[in-house]
């Protein structure tokens, strides 16, 4: 399945970042991919003024995993330490869509032809709904990235744009240099270390008990919310057969109660698409706004331990540099390097204070966007569903 | 609703009040005393609350409603409480306008007996009492099989009415001096014979009395087609209902998941707002939670009405098309009969052929007798057999019609009950956001 996602689809879809893309000089977008099984091939496109490219404007196929390789590209590079690094776009994942279509293969026998034909056409929308959001998530990431001042100029970014061949050879090569290692550490890197080390600057002092907190509330509330919008998908999925099944009663009905029934299972037929656009909008503003979120705390999270790390390396330096000095050996080079260590540290909490606070306020207005539109959208949905069930009320006395 | 000569219109509403009609989630439960099981071969018994009730309508009414449960002693359980009022009507038979009295679920299920035996009453579409327990029509989770429940209590207790105003809808069993002194009499005497509807339940006695029928040997050639029809319709429809049954059970289910969903989201959201460091936003966090916690409770109070009105009404009516195929076996039943006396009567004559033949005058005598005996019975069960094919036919349409409106009118009611609940749902989100819109 191919998808062009034109401008006004994507205004609507992209919700849960914000400044993005505003650069003319270096526009990024998907405009469309294609669906293969599991995999999928985004199209990358670019458009450029910058002379550090070779042609002004170009698209490129590329695979998810060509956008975790540079991710981790980016996590590993030295100089960006002190930089957020957007989060890596998730694995596209249609598990729940193809779980469903199964069920829905199998209990085909218990269904009308009708019904069978709405439930197939609901799972085509949470299938198309997946792909849009796998699309916009990975679209974003790049976009981020085009936005960063520092980061836009990587040349591995650069390379991810315009390479007009498979990555998956420069991918096996940057491994082995890498070998991870950066990565590593940041994953096996206890919360102990961060809390752990004495923190002088007030700033830093409250951002890392702030975030620290803040991602598992987030992580518990995303999760809480994906469940809610799950049972809200539910309810929306018995309308369907209520509807069938009163048209199925109706239809063999003779008497007056036959009109009675025709107007309900046409009532239940309307209020499930209002509710189901209620449970994707509520997935799209609310659940993916905090699922958006969470991974970014964590990329905000992974800064603090660099700079958790670099303040350790710090003070190793200087314990070194005490011992060579009572030795009175190697003194110079000691110093030198409790120089270089105190340089990074610094580098990296100035570059880290800029960039957590940007980060804050990215957030707020993020949460603010969005929870307006939700709200909007709520009472949009309930103004509807009121029209429907009142007009069918009117319809219900009149007779 | 119903139409009768008399006037007489049976309303759905309470009087203030003793009477509690909504289902338990918005009116609170009443505190459900603990209960004592009965010893499993005994109908549960319930003892019920006398209670004197003024009515101010002035329509020829006759409302019969429940009333709650109470409990009575400390060993016997809550059940619950008849109140019955009646208006200034027409209706000579009735002593007083308004009175009520106790009944035990068993005495409902007797009244049920002693209906559906009465010959004056054969083919008609007599109301069967609600099941003992709620299990084999419901897979509804939690709550609903627990005897000490508000939800039990209250389901049973407005099963229990829309029975008894069923029974005073119909306008030849209003007449019934059983049901007159069901509603009346201060005490009735213990029913018995009960076992069949308390154990196996209205369905199942039902299905093996049609069982019954259908293994006959003597096949009935029908003239007219409208009763063999019609039986089809009633059985397909039947079955239609079930299935509707069984989704809007999911439905209830569902809806119940959604509800428990969003109070943990709330929670967990109150938690984040708690923990975050920008004021303007963590106060928009929290007004969020309440307003989920709220939403949780319109998913709850909307599980009430998928229950007690969509849920509950298609349950009546599976059981009440159970009724109308009692009424239709009734009618093969009574033509079994017929043909079974004329053959009896054809053996007699046969007899008495012989009789004569063998020259046995003091034996012919008594075979003519017989033979008289019988001629008589054939006329009377053929009669009778015509009688009922009428009463069924009448009765069928009568029902067809109370269907009809009872439907308009549950549907009504339920989507009344959705449309508030989606109005309070407006209003929550338009309190919401100004706050979100503070943020800064």
């Amino acid at each position: 399945m191919t998808s062009a996602l034109d401008e006004s689809d994507k205004e609507k879809t992209r919700s849960v970042s914000v400044d993005l893309n505003n650069d003319a000089s270096l526009l990024i977008d998907i405009p469309d991919a294609l669906c293969e099984r599991d995999k999928v091939k985004f199209t990358v496109h670019t458009k450029t003024t910058l002379s550090a490219f070779q042609k002004p404007e170009f698209s490129v196929p590329r695979q998810h995993e060509d956008f975790i390789w540079l991710h981790d590209t980016l996590v590993e590079t030295e100089d960006y330490a002190g930089l957020i690094i957007p989060p890596a776009p998730p694995k596209p994942d249609f598990e729940s869509p193809r779980e469903k279509m199964h069920k829905l293969g199998e209990g085909e026998a218990t269904m009308t032809k009708e019904e069978y034909n709405k439930m197939k056409q609901e799972l085509e929308a949470e299938y198309l709904a997946v792909f849009k959001k796998t699309v916009q998530v990975h679209e974003i990431f790049l976009q981020r990235l085009s936005s960063h001042a520092i980061l836009s100029k990587d040349r591995n970014f650069q390379i991810f744009l315009e390479y007009d061949q498979d990555l998956s050879v420069r991918r096996k090569n940057a491994k082995e240099m890498f070998g991870g290692f950066f990565k590593n550490m940041v994953k096996t890197a206890d919360e102990v270390i961060i809390s752990g080390i004495k923190e002088v600057d007030d700033f830093f002092e409250q951002e890392k008990t702030f975030l620290l907190d803040y991602y598992s509330k987030i992580k518990d509330s995303t999760a809480k919310a994906e469940k809610m919008t799950r049972s809200h998908k539910n309810v929306a999925d018995d309308y369907i057969h209520i509807s069938a099944t009163l048209n199925t009663l109706s239809a063999d009905d003779s008497t007056a109660l036959k009109k009675h029934l025709d107007k309900l299972s046409d009532l239940f037929e309307k209020l499930r698409k209002v509710e189901g656009r209620v449970a994707s909008d509520q997935e799209l503003k609310l659940t993916e706004l905090l699922r958006y979120y969470m991974r970014d705390i964590q990329a905000a999270k992974d800064l603090l331990y660099r700079r958790a790390r670099a303040l350790a390396d710090y003070e190793h330096s200087n314990k070194a540099l005490d011992k060579a000095r009572l030795k009175s050996k190697d003194v110079p080079q000691a110093e030198e390097h409790q120089q270089q260590c105190l340089q990074k540290f610094d580098k990296l909490s100035e570059s880290g204070k800029r960039e957590l606070t940007s980060f804050k306020g990215r957030r707020v207005v993020a949460f603010r966007k969005n929870l307006i539109e939700m709200a909007e959208l709520e009472i949009k949905h309930a103004k509807n569903n009121v029209t429907l069930l009142q007009g069918c009320i009117d319809l219900l006395k009149s007779n | 609703p119903c139409n009768s000569d008399a006037h007489m219109e049976l309303t759905t509403e309470k009087p203030s009040s003793s009477a509690r009609k909504e289902p338990p989630a918005s009116s609170g439960p009443r505190p459900a005393a603990s209960f004592s099981p009965s010893p499993a071969a005994a109908a549960p018994k319930s003892m019920e609350q006398l209670e004197e009730e003024e009515e101010a309508k002035d329509s020829f009414d006759v409302d019969v409603s429940v009333t709650n449960p109470e409990k009575v002693g400390q060993y016997l359980p809550p059940a619950p409480s008849l109140c019955w009022s009646q208006h200034e009507t027409s209706l000579p038979m009735f002593r007083n306008k308004t009175f009520s009295v106790r009944r035990r679920f068993s005495d409902f299920l007797g009244l049920y007996e002693k209906m559906s035996v009465k010959s004056s009453l054969h083919g008609c579409v007599i109301p069967p009492p609600p099941e003992k327990s709620v299990m084999g029509m419901t897979k509804v989770k939690v709550g609903k099989d627990d005897p000490s429940s508000a939800e039990f209590l209250e389901r049973r207790r407005a099963a229990l009415e829309r029975y008894l105003q069923r029974v005073v809808c119909h306008p030849l069993l209003l007449q019934d001096p059983d049901v007159r002194e069901f509603l009346e009499k201060e005490e009735l005497p213990r029913a018995v014979n009960t076992q069949a509807l308390s154990g196996a339940g209205f369905l199942k006695m039902i299905n093996k009395a049609s069982d019954a029928v259908n293994k006959m040997t003597i096949k009935m050639n029908e003239s007219d087609t409208w009763f063999e029809d019609k039986l089809q319709e009633v059985e397909s429809e039947e079955q239609q209902l079930r299935k509707l049954h069984a989704v809007v059970d999911s439905l209830v289910n569902h809806r119940k998941e959604l509800c428990g969903n969003t109070a943990v989201f709330a929670k967990s959201m109150a938690m984040l707002g708690n923990s975050e460091d920008n004021t303007a936003l963590s106060r928009a966090l929290s007004q969020l939670a309440e307003v989920e916690d709220k939403m949780e409770q319109l998913h709850q109070e909307q599980a009430a009405s998928d229950f007690f009105i969509f849920a509950e009404l298609l349950a009546d009516y599976i059981r009440l098309l159970g009724a109308v195929r009692g009424c239709f076996d009734q009618r093969m039943r009574a033509w079994q009969r017929w043909q079974e006396a004329q053959s009896t009567l054809q053996k007699k004559r046969e007899a008495e052929a012989k009789l004569l033949w063998a020259n046995k005058p003091d034996k012919l005598q008594q075979a003519k007798e017989e033979i008289t005996e019988w001629e008589a019975k054939v006329t009377q069960y053929e009669r009778d057999f015509d009688r009922i094919g009428v009463t069924v036919r009448k009765e069928v349409l009568r029902f067809e019609e109370e269907k009809a409106k009872d439907f308009k009118g549950q549907i009504v009611k339920y989507l009344e009950s959705m449309l508030q609940s989606q109005q309070r749902l407006i209003k929550f989100w338009e309190a919401f956001l100004p706050e979100a819109k503070a943020i800064a």
